[in-house]
This record gives C-alpha cells, sequence and structure tokens, in this order.
C-alpha cells in the first residue's frame, strides 16, 4: 500500500479546462479586442525599430547614456550594442526589444492606475499586497500557462505573460510613492482647493515621480528577465537562438545570443537607472 | 470691527466611529477617559470662539493640546465631528465640495509648520500654486506671483529650487504662495516654531509690518508664549482640546483665568512681550520753557524728583533740566534754555522694554516716550525698566 490510491481521481483539470473554454467563446470579443491591441502596438514598434538604420540607433545609445550618464559610458554602450549587431543579432535584439518595450508600455498603462487606486484605499492594498508577493514568489514559467490558456501560442501570449510578470514592481512602488507623499504637502494642495484630480496630477504624481521611475527600472528588468522564457511560447527575438542552441547544444550559438541578452540587460539597467536618479528631488 | 470666523461648539474626535463618542463627551468623560476606554482621541472638545475682521488671532497651547486640529477644522481639513464654523455668516461646514473648493481658492490660504512646500516646483511655481489652481492664465498668475515673492523679500530666487534655500526663505515661499492668493484670512500653524530663533524674531517683525499693510484676517497659532503675546491682538490659550480663556495679552497677563495659563505666563520673557507704552508713567511732571527754571524747580521738588523733562508749547520734549543745574542756573540768572541738557534717551510707546535695556543702562536720565509728532506722551525711569524685567 505505498502507492497512491488510483481510484481517487479528481478531475480538476478538464473542469478548468471548459471554464476557459467557456471564456472564451462568450467573450471571444474580448479576448480578440485584446489580441488585436497588443498585436497592433507590438507591430508598430517593430516596425519603427527595424525602420530606424542601425547607426543611428547606436548614435542614439550614445547620446542618451552620454545624457543620462557620461561620455565614457555611451561610447562604451555604443560598442556593446555594435558587438551585437556584428554577432549576426541585430534584427533579433531589435525584435527582443520590441517584446520588452511592447510589454513594459502595457505594465505601465496597467500598473500606475491600479497603483494609484491601491494608495487611495487602504481596503484595495490589503486585497492586492499579498497576490503580488504571490506574484514575485511563483516561478516565472507558470505565467506562461495562463496565457496559452488565453491565446495559444504566439507573440501575443508572449507579451501577456511577460506584462503579468513585470508589473508588480511598479505597482508596488506606485503605491508606496504615492502614501509617502508628505501630510503637510497634500495638506497644502487641498488648502488652496486642489480638485482631487488636480491633486494627483500637480502634486502626488510629480512628488511619487523618483519612486515611480525606480519602479519602472525595476519592470523592464523584470521583462528582460522573461525573454528567453517566452520564446517557448513564441516571442521571436534572441531567446529563440538561446532555446535553439540548448536543443542542438551548440556553444558558440548560445553564447553569442546569451551575451547579447546580457548587454541588452545591462544597457537598458543603466540608463533606466540613471534616468530614474535624475528625477530625484535634492532635499 | 465685525465677526470673520465664528466657531460654534466645534468637536473633533479621531477614530472609527467618532460619532458615538460625543455622547460621552457630554457625560463629561474626560479625554484620557475616552482614550482608555474607546481608543478614540479627542482632537478639539466643544470650542467656541470668535475671530474679528483685521485682527490677529493667536491660538497658543501646550504640544496636543489641539491647536493644529482646530486650525485645520477651520479650513475643513478635519471636518469637525460636531459643531458649525460660519465664515462670513455662512456655514461652511455645510458646503458640498465643489462650494468647498471655492470657499478654499478664495478665502483661505495655509502656512505650515514644516512649510508643506512642493519640491518639485521652482518658487516661482510654489507661489503660482494657488493661481494656477483658480485657473488664472499663465502671464496674469507669474506676474502676481513675482510681486507677492517681492514682498516677502525673495526678490532674484524666483527660479531658485527650494533646496537651494534656509528654512526661514523655505517660509517666506510658504508665506508668499498664501499671499499670492489674496485670502481674507491667513492660517498658520506654528509657521515660525521650525527656524531658529533668530530668524524667527525677524519672522515676527516682518510679519507685524506685513499686517500693518494688508490687514488680514490672521489665526496663528504657536505654543510660544513670548510669540503669541508679541503677535496677538487676542489670544485664545487651548488645554487638552479645549479654549480655557481668550482675551488679549494685558487681560491674560493680568486676569489669568486657572492656574494652568498662570503657570503657562510664567515662563514669558517679559522684555519681549511688554513695550514702552505698557511700563511709562503719564508725564504730569513737565516743565514748560515759558514757564522758567523756578517753577521747574518747584515741581521737582513737589514730586521728590531730581530732574524733569523739559517741553514747549505743543509738548515737544526739547531737553532735560536736572535739579542741581537749575538752582545753580537760577543763581546765575540764566535761562531754562541755557540750563537744559539735550543728551537724553528717546523710545516709541511700541518699542519693547528689551531694546530700552541698552538706553536705560547708558544714560543718567529717565527715557523719554514721544509719540511720532516728538510729543512727549510718557516717561520711564530707568529703575522701572530693569525691575519690569524681573
Ligand atoms: N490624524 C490624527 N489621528 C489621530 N489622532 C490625532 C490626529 N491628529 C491629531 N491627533 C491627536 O489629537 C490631539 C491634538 O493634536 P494636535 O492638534 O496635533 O495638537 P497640537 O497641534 O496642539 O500639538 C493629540 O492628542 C493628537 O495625538
Ligand atoms: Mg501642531
Amino acid at each position: 500500500m505505498r502507492e497512491f490510491p488510483e481510484a481517487i481521481r479528481i478531475k480538476l483539470g478538464i473542469y478548468v479546462e471548459i471554464f476557459i473554454e467557456w471564456l472564451r467563446e462568450d467573450f471571444s470579443g474580448f479576448f480578440d479586442a485584446i489580441k488585436s491591441g497588443i498585436l497592433w502596438f507590438l507591430m508598430n514598434v517593430q516596425d519603427i525599430l527595424l525602420f530606424i538604420p542601425w547607426w543611428l540607433i547606436i548614435v542614439g545609445v550614445v547620446l542618451l547614456a552620454t545624457k543620462v550618464r557620461n561620455v565614457k559610458s555611451g561610447v562604451f554602450y555604443g560598442f556593446l550594442i555594435f558587438l551585437i549587431g556584428a554577432f549576426g543579432l541585430w534584427e533579433m535584439m531589435i525584435l527582443t526589444l520590441a517584446v520588452v518595450l511592447t510589454s513594459v508600455v502595457i505594465s505601465l498603462l496597467v500598473g500606475i492606475p491600479i497603483g494609484i487606486v491601491m494608495a487611495y484605499s487602504d481596503r484595495l492594498e490589503v486585497i492586492i499586497k499579498p497576490l503580488l508577493d504571490a506574484m514575485q514568489t511563483m516561478p516565472s514559467f507558470v505565467y506562461l500557462i495562463p496565457a496559452i490558456m488565453f491565446f495559444d501560442l504566439g507573440t501575443v501570449p508572449a507579451v501577456f505573460a511577460t506584462t503579468i510578470y513585470s508589473v508588480p514592481p511598479v505597482i508596488r512602488l506606485t503605491n508606496l510613492a504615492i502614501r509617502r507623499v508628505p501630510k503637510e504637502v497634500l495638506e497644502a494642495a487641498k488648502s488652496f482647493g486642489s480638485s482631487p484630480m488636480q491633486t494627483l496630477v500637480k502634486v502626488e504624481l510629480p512628488q511619487a515621480m523618483p519612486t515611480i521611475m525606480a519602479g519602472i527600472n525595476q519592470t523592464t528588468m523584470m521583462a528582460m528577465a522573461m525573454v528567453v522564457i517566452s520564446s517557448m511560447i513564441g516571442a521571436k527575438g534572441l531567446g529563440i537562438n538561446v532555446l535553439t542552441a540548448i536543443n542542438r547544444i551548440d556553444i558558440a550559438m548560445g553564447f553569442e545570443a546569451g551575451v547579447s541578452i546580457v548587454i541588452l540587460a545591462i544597457i537598458i539597467d543603466r540608463i533606466t537607472q540613471s534616468a530614474a536618479d535624475k528625477f530625484k528631488y535634492p532635499e | 470691527m465685525s465677526i470673520k470666523l465664528k466657531a460654534k461648539n466645534i468637536t473633533k474626535i479621531f477614530g472609527k466611529k467618532p460619532k458615538k463618542i460625543i455622547k460621552k463627551l457630554d457625560e463629561g468623560l474626560s479625554k484620557d477617559e475616552i482614550l482608555k476606554e474607546t481608543n478614540h482621541t479627542v482632537g478639539v472638545n466643544n470650542v467656541s470662539l470668535e475671530v474679528k475682521e483685521g485682527e490677529t488671532f493667536v491660538i497658543m497651547g501646550l504640544s496636543g493640546s489641539g491647536k493644529s486640529t482646530l486650525i485645520r477644522c477651520f479650513n475643513l481639513l478635519h471636518e469637525p465631528t460636531k459643531g458649525e464654523l460660519y465664515v462670513d455668516g455662512e456655514n461652511i461646514v455645510k458646503y458640498d465640495k465643489k462650494k468647498l473648493r471655492e470657499f478654499r481658492q478664495k478665502k483661505m490660504a495655509m502656512v505650515f509648520q514644516h512649510f508643506g512646500l512642493f519640491n518639485h516646483r521652482s518658487v516661482l511655481e510654489n507661489v503660482e500654486y494657488g493661481l494656477e489652481i483658480k485657473k488664472i492664465d499663465k502671464n496674469k498668475r507669474q506676474d502676481i506671483a513675482k510681486e507677492t515673492i517681492k514682498t516677502v523679500g525673495l526678490k532674484g530666487w524666483e527660479n531658485q529650487m527650494l533646496h537651494q534655500l534656509s528654512g526661514g526663505m523655505q517660509q517666506r515661499v510658504g508665506l508668499a504662495r498664501a499671499l499670492a492668493n489674496d485670502p481674507d484670512i491667513l492660517l498658520m500653524d506654528e509657521p515660525f516654531s521650525a527656524l531658529d530663533p533668530l530668524i524667527r524674531r525677524e519672522m515676527q517683525l516682518e510679519l507685524i509690518d506685513l499686517q500693518a499693510k494688508l490687514k488680514k484676517t490672521i489665526i496663528f497659532i504657536t505654543h510660544d508664549v513670548n510669540e503669541a503675546f508679541k503677535l496677538g491682538d487676542r489670544v485664545a490659550v487651548m488645554k487638552d482640546g479645549e479654549v480655557v480663556q481668550v482675551g488679549t495679552p494685558d487681560d491674560i497677563l493680568s486676569k489669568p483665568a486657572t492656574k494652568y495659563i498662570e503657570d503657562f505666563v510664567q515662563d514669558i520673557d517679559r522684555s519681549k512681550v511688554f513695550q514702552a507704552k505698557h511700563i511709562m508713567n503719564k508725564p504730569r511732571d513737565v516743565a514748560f520753557i515759558k514757564n522758567g527754571l523756578k517753577v521747574a524747580v518747584k515741581e521737582m521738588k513737589a514730586d521728590g524728583r531730581s530732574s524733569i523733562f523739559v517741553v514747549d508749547g505743543n509738548r515737544i520734549v526739547k531737553g532735560i533740566v536736572t535739579i542741581d543745574e537749575a538752582i545753580e542756573g537760577i543763581k546765575e540768572n540764566k535761562t531754562i534754555k541755557e540750563v537744559i541738557d539735550n543728551d537724553f534717551n528717546k523710545a516709541n510707546p511700541e518699542d519693547y522694554i528689551q531694546d530700552l535695556i541698552y538706553k536705560a543702562v547708558k544714560s543718567k536720565y529717565p527715557i523719554a516716550v514721544t509719540n511720532e509728532e516728538g510729543k512727549l506722551i510718557g516717561t520711564i525711569l530707568r529703575s522701572t525698566v530693569l525691575s519690569a524685567l524681573a
């Protein structure tokens, strides 16, 4: 009697499947809208990035990094990006960037408003906080499941999974930042007869901006971390090369793609972090 | 003077179900008992008071006595748990959200203890804030803001960020931001408490000057008795959420309503509160030039004094003469003009005693208190100055 009795078998999976099927059919309009929205945005980002000549992108990176950091970093990052091109991975890099960028933009569009309402309502905070905690402890693979359940395979579920995985930091930090606006500052805004919207836009959000920027940096890095995993369900880009290299045990290919991802991650991190620092108001 | 703001039975209780606690207060339970029994804090307890148009009304009390809570009831940053609040005769507690916003935009502005400034905005943008909320167009509001910045002495700092300013200057920005809105009522919650003493004194004097020009209704909060008596036309003393006495500084000093207030005003620095007019003697004993030396000597002898101020027909002080020199002068047949001494000290009736100390110590004569036209309206003996300090 060491084995679990075969007679006990709860077929939960099938019910979930039926439920999801029902959702997808009855709300097919809703899912289609999301799907085409994501796709439309992604394709535009991708087309624009692919349209810009490669050297202009390098110049752009150099200038941006010079502005937020210094010339030395600018030139160095430019060289690193050039290296990715030299590995023959330019287009792959652009495809990866498009997925990351799309996911980050959606994360911000969804995350900042959630963070705001969460900051306004203690009750909502109590509900959402444990959810965010759970999301961050879950292995990133888990996010692939709902993504394919709702959107099958392809770039859309890849963006969907990446977005869900990377949204918690921006929600968390927006909430925190708005709650931390000094009481007197808020009272001052109200005492001049500001409407709730004016208070939010003219005082709370600008005050919260440095912290929200830190959240954007973290969210972007989380999205980068999903690059390889999301390739498993259809994201195009550098992740595919890594997966293929693993399958074929192709060290050369794996190395070049891996290094390219690391380069991209470092540059995005440094640039967004430095940009966030610029937002800090000196005491 | 008309009543600008009238508070009637204002009570503010903090906690989950404040309305329920009102009953307990009515039953006579104390703030401590209510906190222990129900975990509610009584911030303000049944306060009624009236603030007149154009006066500086000071609310003073120890930390935790409910001053901040009360002043926040006045612009409804705290909604009173009970009570009515009339501004220009209208009960503002009844206002809906829109009316309340309009009210705040037009009638009241507040200055905060820790300044409450927007550090993401420049000095100019901070001062503009209230006007921006009122949707006044950019050019006009910048003009007004610049003018106000000049009034508070910050001209040239318009485009700086706040961290480049000292504490005193930051509070000037706070004051300018409030004044730019041209409110009828200025609420000031311990505006100078976070500043060091020297700057604080300077700001107090400037506020007095400014108020002489602007004639706003000012509600000013402080825990510092000296500040209260220096600035306040009338002062309300708070304890445990209640107002225990309202009156002029003179009233409160001379007739403290309770032992608590007596103790409170004890550590007051009289030299900063009392002015020349409070301690001067009415000049019964003056010598008129036309009456000559003999009359002067007689006056001095009658009063047992060693010197006397000499005035002309308009009571303008011309000098002082001592009894010795007067007698000497009579012997030598001199006129009064030949023996009077001009080396005496004058003071304005509004001078604080602390500014008279030096004069009292330096001169051998009493101090002449004169009005703007130079008329003698009082004299202060040197010993009076020094004994007033005790
Ligand atoms: N938001 C609040 N929640 C709960 N209790 C408060 C709150 N604000 C003030 N209190 C309490 O109300 C009382 C009066 O506080 P306050 O008005 O700040 O006093 P003061 O300004 O005279 O120092 C204190 O006991 C304080 O703890
Ligand atoms: Mg206070």
